[in-house]
């Protein structure tokens, strides 16, 4: 909040600080999943997780910066292969390799902007896509990750995340949901700093928005440094909890990029709510029609074809629209000091 | 002192020659208005000026120093406002945070600096009433003015407006010269491409008209008017 002589700007409004309690029993439920789950309602819950924050990251890239990326893959591949490299190769601790995952995914993002920033719209995406079947392949050729087999994690590394099972478990789920939260927050925080008003102004229109000043070219390039590095972070992360990869499950489109991409068209697009509700969605479909086999998908996909003609702006845009709901407050209003509207 | 200047600049889509050896001058403090038939290239000027468009050979001066090299949003920082011919709101945001990214980018300044010249310049354009709506759900005419406040939002020493005053009523073209007028007195150069004539009269002190990306006639706006060649291009009117 900041005054002016006659007016005042605030973001938060009654609905934003009902949602936070909203928000914070959702949090608070699935951080306590060790006290009244299983080891599979864990497991669950680390994988909603981390498709909550992929879903979070390709929001950002394609809600806010209109980076409609179909290759995201890319980065949960090589952070799943940095696990591997630095926590083998190199001898570093499996859980200090997450981290340093999230930086070498960011590495590879520089030079790979380079190339597909020279492309736009639908060339744009299929230029991200070319690229992470480049990627893929490469890791295929290496004989010492295995090849297009594979490999796995050794057992000293395994136990070098903890004694037990359940410890190693605990771990990966702490990790799981901090990660989620964190992606969460990030995005929060960047939409409500001065980048975020460039951002939104760059997704509505970047003519507009480069001649008022904002570079359009370096936001984006810091944007999907960041969407990659967090990305890279989370594949670390699935690779941890797996303990085996391999290039076409670690560079897989379906699962990195074509579930992120349904989640956050049917929850809302260019919404923080969006990817949540879109991946409490997509979980239930998938609990419901995981026996289906093929008709799973094919489901998923009439999903959201409906939900693109009928809603384009995703459950969550219709429910805001219809109820005046905003649970992550982003927009700067403008009030009379005695607080009416001007 | 001139403000801004184009030295020879050229540009071409393809075999197309939309500006061919464009020379002009904006004075400090000085409204120039810029008239010519629709496809004269009065819109590629401006983006010429503003980096929208780089030229295929040329100079662009702004302050003394050589601009043609710089992006967009650079020339933006120095000083140079515009609003489109076609209104560009960012539709998903409201009235107010439009004019924040022109005030936050155009000048530097934090963003909570920024609300109280903003609330200023919504009043002062019209605008405060929609602060908090959201720029998509604009009318025309509101999309206009608001081209126009987020281009002050950024603080410019020049503005460039393209044909602003068109599809407005009488009434609501004469506030907008006096509107205009006011940013010149606060010491913005204008350069003004406007179909309507009388409104542009009434505010420029000079006249550039444009026919097929060559400038034409430079002069005092009235002389300019009259002259015989202006009579033929833009009236059509025979000289016989």
């Amino acid at each position: 909040m900041a005054e002016t002589a006659q007016y005042r700007v605030a973001t938060a409004t009654r609905t934003s600080r009902a949602g936070l309690f909203v928000l914070l029993a959702g949090v608070v439920f699935l951080a306590t999943t060790p006290l009244w789950g299983g080891r599979a309602e864990m497991r669950l819950v680390v994988e909603f997780c981390y498709f909550l924050a992929l879903a979070q990251m390709w929001n950002l890239l394609a809600g806010y910066a209109g980076l409609v990326s179909v290759g995201q893959q890319a980065f949960v591949g090589l952070g799943g292969y940095a696990l591997f490299v630095f926590s083998i190769w190199l001898g570093v601790h499996p859980l200090l390799a997450l981290p340093l995952a999230a930086v070498a995914a960011a590495l590879f993002a520089i030079p790979t902007a380079l190339i597909v920033f020279r492309l736009r719209g639908a060339y744009f995406a299929i230029g991200t896509w070319v690229t992470a079947e480049v990627y893929r392949l490469s890791f295929a050729q290496v004989s010492d990750l295995g090849g297009g087999s594979g490999m796995s994690l050794p057992i000293g590394v395994i136990k070098a995340v903890a004694g037990s099972r359940s410890e190693r478990e605990l771990v990966v789920f702490a990790i799981g949901v901090a990660v989620a939260v964190a992606s969460t927050g990030i995005v929060y925080w960047l939409l409500r700093s001065r980048y975020g008003l460039g951002l939104t102004a760059i997704r509505d229109s970047e003519a507009a928005s480069e001649s008022l000043g904002v570079n359009n070219f370096r936001t984006k390039l810091y944007v999907y440094v960041l969407a990659a590095s967090i990305t890279g972070f989370i594949g670390a992360l699935i690779y941890l909890q797996k303990f085996r990869i391999a290039p076409d499950a670690a560079f897989s489109l379906i699962d990195w990029t074509a579930y992120v991409i349904f989640i956050v068209v049917i929850g809302g697009i260019g919404r923080i709510e969006g990817p949540i509700v879109g991946t409490i969605v997509f979980f239930i479909l998938r609990e419901f029609l995981a026996d289906l086999g093929s008709w799973y998908l094919m489901i998923l996909g009439l999903v959201a074809v409906v939900v693109m003609l009928r809603a384009p702006q995703g459950i969550w845009g219709l429910l805001a629209a219809r109820f005046d709901l905003h649970f992550f407050p982003v927009q700067r209003r403008l009030y009379r000091r005695d607080g009416s509207p001007p | 002192m001139p403000q801004i200047e184009l030295h020879n600049a050229r540009k071409s889509f393809g075999s197309l020659v939309v500006t061919d050896d464009f020379s002009m001058h904006l004075d400090e403090g000085e409204a120039l208005g810029v008239i010519g038939p629709n496809g004269a290239g009065k819109t590629t000027l401006f983006n010429l000026i503003t980096g929208g468009l780089a030229p295929d050979s040329g100079r662009i001066v702004f302050d003394g120093a050589d601009i043609t090299a710089l992006p967009a949003h650079e020339r933006c920082r120095r000083g140079i406002g515009r609003s489109y011919q076609i209104p560009h709101p960012f539709i998903g945001m409201t009235v107010f945070e439009n004019l924040l990214v022109g005030a936050a980018f155009g000048t530097g300044k934090p963003e909570s600096q920024c609300y109280g010249p903003c609330a200023e310049i919504l009043e002062k354009t019209g605008l405060i009433g929609k602060a908090n709506t959201l720029a998509g759900s604009l009318s025309l005419l509101e999309r206009k003015r608001l081209e126009l406040a987020r281009a002050l939002a950024s603080d410019p020493k020049v503005l460039l407006l393209d044909e602003i005053a068109g599809g407005l009523t009488e009434e609501e073209c004469l506030a907008l010269v006096d509107t205009i007028r006011d940013i010149r007195a606060g010491g913005v150069s204008i350069v003004w491409i406007e179909h309507i004539v009388h409104a542009l009269l009434s505010v420029v002190d000079r006249l550039i008209v444009i026919n097929f990306g060559v400038k034409i006639d430079d002069g005092d706006p009235h002389t300019v008017m009259n002259s015989t060649q202006v009579q033929e291009i833009y009236m059509g009117i025979s000289a016989e």
